[in-house]
């Protein structure tokens, strides 16, 4: 059974779990673009359903909130460290379903591959997911290709429909506050995209032997290795280490993790100057073959959740459909047949 | 043939190299028409021209080749271009008034260019609001960003776009794209420091390039549109120039205001002899002094605290007559023996 809710019991019903809970959920940080008079839609709290955004993708993906672009580990003073406080409250986040499923992933890479990360897993189990349902595919998603286009282990879920909101409420934490403020009763099933806009085949040939073809060599040129491919992407989960000192004697500081991307200059770069893949090319491949390759092989499921983002947000207009759809099978044809 | 010259001109007419034939200018503030516009242009054109049609420096359209006795016939078809472009006008079916003021330009700003931090159009027709038609010479042009693909330091009120950019710590991933961009493209106004871009407030432009270029919203523009003015830029026979830096990070309506003043200036201060009436604001400072010039302009104009005034003001630019001494020829004006001082060799050391 689900409940049927206005803009303001739903407000309400935020209220209600705002004791215990900050609400996250895409909304428009208006003038913000890249471009002057430009928004951007990214994940911030909210106290009003209204600010909401339902017709289009956000920019930038929820992961913000679990793993924080800028995250202090500790504080440090000569002989002691004290560890950075956590937020008081927990968060109940918004979502659409590939989303919740590259919750999956960010739990794999945090909790499963390997000790459990104590800063994920602290933020992790505070979080309660409520699922965006989701009527039509956005340009360039393709959720269906990559099976996540359907969800079901919400908290809750949300269809948006002519101003009213079908909540369906499976976790007895937020019911309590639906139950007060509902206007009615009914059943609801979270809507999902049943075709996608563009089919993504990933080639069922693919080998690391791809590595060696000349698909990489276009991007050299054409990717200027920004990295909002991969820090609007809800699966990327790279950071690197930064150690700050307040003082020039060094004894005083933080150590923070900030997130970061393969595509950058220094994240090959080692000590004594060199650089693993310098080339775009080689970057990209790096990338794509972990979306689509290498993460499955580790985990038995792919790490791309087919949320279209890395698309979207490009400023040289690379796709990675584009290049699973053509440049893979393209790929694996020239190194079979150099193979013979 | 008997032709009013004088109010042919007043109407945007060109009395041309051929006897008894004029063209048709037609203005566009800002520089951005609906092309229904060019329907109309083509048929004036075709209907009462020679069929050709030249793109002005002002953005505009002179339209070529109209007999002196359509020229009336041409006023009235001009009107649905005055309508469509939403031009000041005293008397309907009686052509564009714009014998003084220029046309205000406009690059295309940031209706579609990713570098424009503002609707240089709209700004550009809030502009011709307030100072069409006027008999007197001022040239105003309006360019998005500090790159001034406009040109506009070349007329007497240049206006470029700026934005005070805004840095969020919190989502900045240390890339360091803003500072490479800005020493790239702008004026190296940014350092890192402890991981972070560090903004050299005093020489910063504005230009946006950071917010731009940066991948993840951490440099973002401010909520407030500003704009550096510069000022009596000039082409013209006796000494080009520039205009010169007047005031950085003013406001919108500042830049309204300001260009609205001059008008009481000029007229107080124009020089009767001036040849139809027109002279280059620049010349009656030139004569004033810029002080008593900023004492006009600066009339009851209100900027924002955060706005910068340059002072003094000194343009410089290819001076071909005017304060400095004329050309000099040796043996005429000059002592031959006078010279020789500059004809010794530098002692070596």
């Amino acid at each position: 059974m689900g409940y049927q809710l206005s803009r303001q019991a739903l407000a309400d019903a935020f209220k209600s779990w705002s004791g215990k809970y900050d609400v996250y959920a895409p909304t428009v940080f208006a003038g913000t673009g890249r471009f002057s008079e430009t928004d951007v839609i990214r994940y911030g709290k909210v106290t009003d359903p209204a600010d909401i955004v339902w017709d289009a993708r956000s920019d930038y993906s929820f992961k913000e909130i679990l793993t924080p672009i800028c995250q202090v580990l500790f504080y440090f003073t000569e002989h002691s460290v004290r560890e950075s406080e956590f937020p008081e409250k927990g968060a109940v986040i918004f979502l659409r379903s590939c989303d919740l499923h590259a919750v999956k992933r960010l739990d794999y890479m945090f909790l499963q591959n390997g000790p459990e990360d104590y800063y994920y897993k602290t933020l992790r189990d505070k979080v309660k997911f409520v699922l965006m349902g989701c009527d039509h595919p956005f340009e360039g998603c393709f959720c269906v290709s990559m099976g996540t286009n359907v969800s079901t282990n919400y908290d809750a879920a949300v269809n948006f429909k002519d101003g009213t909101y079908y909540v369906d409420c499976p976790d007895a934490d937020l019911a309590a506050a639906l139950k007060d403020h509902a206007e009615g009763t009914c059943d609801v099933t979270a809507d999902h995209v049943e075709k996608d806009a563009v089919e993504v085949h990933i080639p069922e040939n693919l080998t690391s032997a791809i590595a060696k073809s000349s698909i990489w060599d276009e991007y050299d040129k054409r990717c200027i290795k920004c990295g909002r491919c991969t820090l609007a992407c809800p699966t990327c989960t790279c950071w690197s280490m930064q150690d700050l000192f307040y003082t020039e004697d060094g004894k005083a500081g933080e150590r923070r993790r900030v997130q970061t991307s393969c595509m950058f200059d220094d994240y090959t770069l080692v000590a004594g100057g060199g650089c693993f893949r310098q080339k775009a090319g080689e970057r990209m491949r790096f990338k794509v073959l972990h979306k689509v390759l290498d993460f499955k092989k580790r985990a038995g499921f792919q790490m791309c959740v087919g949320c279209g983002r890395c698309d979207a947000i490009c400023p040289e207009y690379i796709s990675l459909t584009h290049c699973i759809n053509e440049k893979l099978p393209q790929g694996m044809k020239e190194v079979l047949e150099n193979g013979k | 043939m008997d032709m009013n010259c004088g109010k042919l001109k007043k109407y945007a007419f060109r009395v041309t190299k051929h006897r008894n034939v004029a063209s048709a200018r037609v203005r566009v503030p800002g520089g951005s028409l609906n092309a229904k516009v060019l329907g109309q242009v083509q048929y004036i054109a075709e209907t009462y021209g020679n069929g050709e049609v030249h793109l002005t420096i002002r953005q505009g359209f002179e339209i070529m080749g109209i007999p002196f006795d359509k020229v009336e016939e041409v006023k009235k078809a001009l009107q649905p271009i005055i309508d469509e472009l939403d031009i000041n006008q005293s008397e309907r079916g009686a052509g564009f008034e714009a014998s003084g003021t220029r046309n205000v330009m406009a690059c295309v700003g940031n209706r579609v260019c990713p570098f424009g931090n503002y609707d240089t159009t709209a700004l550009a027709k809030r502009i011709e609001k307030a100072i069409f038609p006027n008999d007197l010479h001022v040239k105003v042009a309006l360019t998005g960003c500090p790159n001034d693909c406009d040109k506009v330091r070349m007329h007497d009120f240049g206006v470029m776009g700026m934005t005070e950019p805004q840095f969020d710590a919190t989502r900045c991933v240390s890339c360091g794209m803003c500072v490479r961009k800005c020493k790239q493209l702008s004026v190296e106004a940014l350092q890192m420091k402890n991981f972070r871009p560090v903004r050299n407030v005093e020489k910063c432009i504005g230009c946006g390039v950071c917010a731009w270029a940066c991948p993840n919203r951490a440099w973002t523009r401010s909520k407030e549109q500003y704009f550096r003015i510069t000022l009596l830029g000039r082409t013209g026979k006796k000494n080009p120039r520039m205009g010169i830096d007047f005031i950085k990070w003013a406001d919108a309506d500042s830049v309204v205001k300001i260009v609205s003043n001059v008008y009481a200036f000029a007229k107080k201060y124009i020089d009767p002899t001036a040849p139809g009436g027109k002279e280059h604001i620049g010349y009656m400072v030139d004569r004033t002094g810029p002080e008593e010039f900023i004492k006009f302009i600066l009339q009851d104009v209100n900027l924002p605290k955060k706005a910068e005034i340059y002072r003094p003001l000194n343009w410089s630019g290819i001076r071909y007559v005017g304060l400095k001494s004329e050309p000099f020829y040796v043996g005429k004006d000059v002592n031959p023996a006078d010279l020789a001082v500059f004809q010794k060799p530098l002692p070596l050391k």
